[in-house]
């Protein structure tokens, strides 16, 4: 089948602005990932096409771009859901700088995360097992459980990218940071709890979400993003991790 | 170009990479120079567990694990070296745990383990639980955990930053150059103690579960700079990647009680090793994948066979081995397999909850790499002459602790054992050593590499000659092989080699994130070790490990036990000889599943 890429394209060497080009492809299978048609245009028309990828299944989260108007990974979206004579618009994630055409600049969105603190603190001395050997810390199945859903967090930028408030205000952490920061205050093996919700409580913090839940459908790992957010805010709002 | 300089400088930010920043970093000062952003890197891409004789699930001890690594490895493996790999695997899981990665727990709360191809009691020769687990995104959860203690702990980064050569001055390396993506500039790293960490090259081929930026470049820098590589002809096909893409399906998958199924139905795997079936090593089962394709048991007459995890099916099986499998639930699979479930889903349009998925043996991971000893120290030839100031770990270095073929779950345990052991000892050097200056042309030869890149107006693009060196190594250089085919493949890696030189043509003459130049400059690394893998697997006329051929079907132990060591000769030619294999307490013997 045939697959027509609208893409829009800026390169800081030679362009004044951004602009729209469009490539069309033959010969596409219906279960081609978007990346792999994006790397046909590359290799086979353009190489000065740029955009990050990496492990192409959705694991690294290199590529999120703005597809149709929706934050997604190109390599998890296939031709076949737009139908035959498809048209795709790609475009860089919205909300940080265009260094060249699908790639921006995501010092921000790392100095976001680096700064709620995004590693677990604990200072109690661990167990020792029978042979005076250091053991694992116990957590029970239902503690695990408590913060599995955003273990699964990619840092992407999907998420922090199709939020109106950091759109509006790039000083908001942003829903991914969010996200890294609930990972730690909901496992019950971390001691510094209050520290973490100091943080979050900033005016740049939690507060800034207005729950518009962009984030959720932008996840690419299935993450209930709106949600975390919210249990965070339940957090500071009860000064405890068991509310 | 800009010169920094640093006590140790550690090129690639993955398990290895961070580990080994980590316990650099609490002596000297230290740099991670790496071409992707930490959390991008190829480790989060491991899925099913990280082995470690912890007992927590039943009896285990780190001497079966070593023995199994052994035994994996066809008996090829360094046994000192494996030997510290299962004992310092306990420890590095511990460690794990107290950084804080989020591990399943059992019912008493310690960290959950599952049964992986190839680990066993060594008593009962049964499959046992050892593979140490957070879901079957256990790879991810390993990535994250370092980069947050590497946050914690202050270290610098230098992310985007693509290394391209090594500089030497004389004999004795004292940094590396980089590409700095988001301007072009070249950075001179100018340290005491080099570290690489790189990873491997599984874009060689065209069916593999590795990332794009999986191009080998540590091994190629290194190998252009006089290094030999150790052991290339063994690269591991993983049995279970998806149909077609190859992408990674876990041998978690196998280990929570899932079965490969032929074009008739059949359990196949009974038939090749009566004792483990499914759990037996990866290039048993990849081997055993092939025959029922080529003899055509294939699911529709198709080149791919099924891998059934449903609950039903798993639940007959367990049933007739007297196992209970009352736990086996749709809810159970979708969260100790949430991954797998995501991957069938969204590639191949399957649920794995209730039909098998289409799987296929997709090239995996490099057994072989840069030589080095126990300490991670590089070593210079087959005598094992150390050479100072120089470190590998990961997948890019040959310890050689996975012999002819990895077991699962020990490239995680490599990473973490060997990663950190690099890190210190190369610490330990730069507390000891001087700077030693760099040479006044540092830098000069790879900036005329890149410029002729960049300035490159040929015939050839270089997706081309990527196409066909990725088909002729699939073709010719897979699972089995035979002399016609793998001198046929070198022949064709040495003319792709000469179009790369000569005749290619890009399109990106800029300087901002300019991926047109350094993917085509990786292109040229994969070229490289390809050319080292066709002419190893050439040279080694027996089957061992991963390493299958149809012309020399039995292992040769009179001959054949020893590394390849491949040195480059001139521009053009190879030479090879060879390094004895270290064996402490396990004699070599037949191996049987």
């Amino acid at each position: 089948m045939e697959a027509t890429i609208r893409i829009r394209r800026f390169n800081p060497d030679k362009d004044k602005k951004p602009y729209w080009a469009t490539y069309t492809l033959k010969d596409c299978e219906p279960t081609n990932r978007l990346l792999e048609l994006l790397h046909r245009v590359k290799w086979e028309i353009d190489g000065t096409l740029t955009l990050r990828r990496s492990c192409a299944q959705g694991i690294c989260g290199s590529d999120a771009m703005r597809i149709n108007g929706r934050n997604r990974l190109a390599c998890k979206v296939l031709l076949q859901e737009f139908g035959e004579k498809a048209t795709i618009q790609v475009e860089p994630i919205l909300g940080l700088p265009v260094v060249k055409d699908l790639v921006v600049d995501m010092e921000p969105f790392f100095a976001h995360y680096r700064a709620i603190m995004p590693y677990l603190v604990n200072e109690t001395p661990p167990p020792i097992g029978e042979d005076g050997k250091p053991r694992e810390r116990l957590q029970t199945i239902e503690a695990r459980e408590r913060f599995d859903d955003t273990t699964k967090c990619i840092l992407c930028a999907a998420c922090t990218t199709s939020c109106p408030s950091f759109w509006a205000n790039g000083a908001y952490v942003g829903p991914a940071a969010i996200v890294q920061a609930h990972r730690f205050v909901f496992d019950d093996r971390d001691q510094h709890l209050q520290e973490r919700l100091d943080v979050l409580a900033d005016p740049d913090g939690v507060w800034r979400c207005r729950t518009i839940y962009n984030c959720t459908p932008a996840c690419p790992r299935g993450i209930e993003v709106t949600r975390a957010i919210g249990e965070v805010k339940k957090a500071i709002q009860t000064g405890k991790r068991d509310y | 170009m800009k010169i920094h300089q640093f006590d140790t400088i550690i090129l690639g930010a993955g398990g290895a990479g961070l580990m080994a920043a980590l316990y650099a970093s609490r002596s000297v000062k230290v740099a991670v120079i790496s071409k992707l952003y930490p959390t991008r890197s190829h480790t989060g891409a491991a899925l099913g567990g990280i082995g470690a004789a912890l007992g927590n699930e039943e009896e285990d001890h780190w001497e079966w694990h070593a023995f199994d690594t052994v035994k994996g490895g066809d008996y090829l493996t360094d046994q000192d070296a494996a030997e510290i790999l299962a004992r310092e695997a306990i420890e590095a899981v511990i460690e794990l745990e107290h950084m804080g990665l989020p591990f399943d727990r059992t019912k008493e709360g310690k960290i959950s383990q599952r049964r992986f191809g190839g680990h066993t009691n060594n008593t009962t020769g049964k499959p046992v639980r050892r593979a140490c687990h957070a879901a079957d995104r256990t790879g991810h959860m390993i990535l994250q955990t370092l980069y947050q203690q590497c946050i914690k702990n202050n270290v610098t980064f230098y992310d985007e930053y693509h290394v391209v050569d090594l500089i030497m001055n004389g004999d004795q390396p004292v940094g590396a150059v980089a590409v700095c993506l988001l301007d072009g500039s070249l950075h001179l790293f100018h340290a005491k103690a080099v570290v690489f960490a790189t990873g491997g090259w599984g874009k060689c081929w065209e069916v593999t579960s590795n990332a794009h930026s999986m191009t080998g470049d540590g091994a190629a820098i290194t190998f252009r700079n006089g290094i030999p590589l150790e052991d290339m002809e063994f690269f591991q096909f993983h049995p279970t990647g998806l149909y077609p893409t190859g992408f990674l399906i876990t041998e978690g998958v196998r280990g929570e009680g899932g079965v490969l199924i032929n074009g008739r139905g059949e359990r196949f795997m009974e038939k090749y090793a009566p004792k483990v079936k499914d759990l037996a090593s990866r290039d048993v089962i990849s081997r055993a994948i092939a025959i029922e394709l080529r003899e055509g048991r294939g699911i529709k007459g198709k080149r791919y066979l099924h891998l059934d995890l449903t609950p039903d099916t798993v639940r007959r099986y367990k049933a007739e081995a007297g196992e209970t499998a009352d736990h086996y639930t749709a809810h159970y699979i979708e969260s100790k397999l949430a991954e797998t479930c995501d991957q069938g889903r969204t590639y191949a349009g399957v649920d794995p909850l209730t039909e098998p998925l289409p799987i296929q043996p997709t090239a995996h991971y490099a057994m072989g790499g840069i030589p080095t000893n126990v300490n991670a120290e590089v070593i210079a030839n087959s005598e094992s002459r150390v050479i100072p100031g120089l470190y590998a770990a990961g997948e890019c270095a040959c310890v050689s602790v996975h012999g002819a073929n990895r077991l699962g779950t020990n490239s995680l345990v490599d990473l973490i054992v060997f990663g950190r052991r690099a890190g210190l000892r190369a610490a330990e050097y730069a507390r000891g050593a001087a700077f030693i200056a760099l040479p006044s042309d540092a830098g000069r030869k790879i900036e005329s590499e890149l410029n002729r890149i960049r300035t490159a107006t040929g015939s050839t693009k270089p997706y081309l000659l990527r196409k066909k060196m990725q088909s002729t190594m699939q073709d010719l250089v897979g699972v089995f092989r035979n002399g016609k085919d793998m001198q046929q493949a070198l022949e064709t890696m040495r003319e792709l080699r000469r179009e790369f030189a000569t005749n290619i043509g890009i399109d990106d003459r800029g300087s901002t994130f300019n991926t047109d130049v350094l993917e085509t400059w990786e292109l040229g690394c994969l070229l490289e070790l390809a050319e080292v893998t066709a002419y190893a697997a050439l040279n080694r006329t027996e089957s061992r490990g991963g390493h299958a051929r149809e012309d020399y079907e039995k292992r040769d132990d009179e001959n054949w036990l020893k590394h390849t060591m491949v040195y480059r000769e001139g521009d053009e030619s190879l030479r090879v000889d060879y390094k004895p294999v270290t064996i402490t307490q396990y004699q070599p013997k037949e191996r049987v599943y």
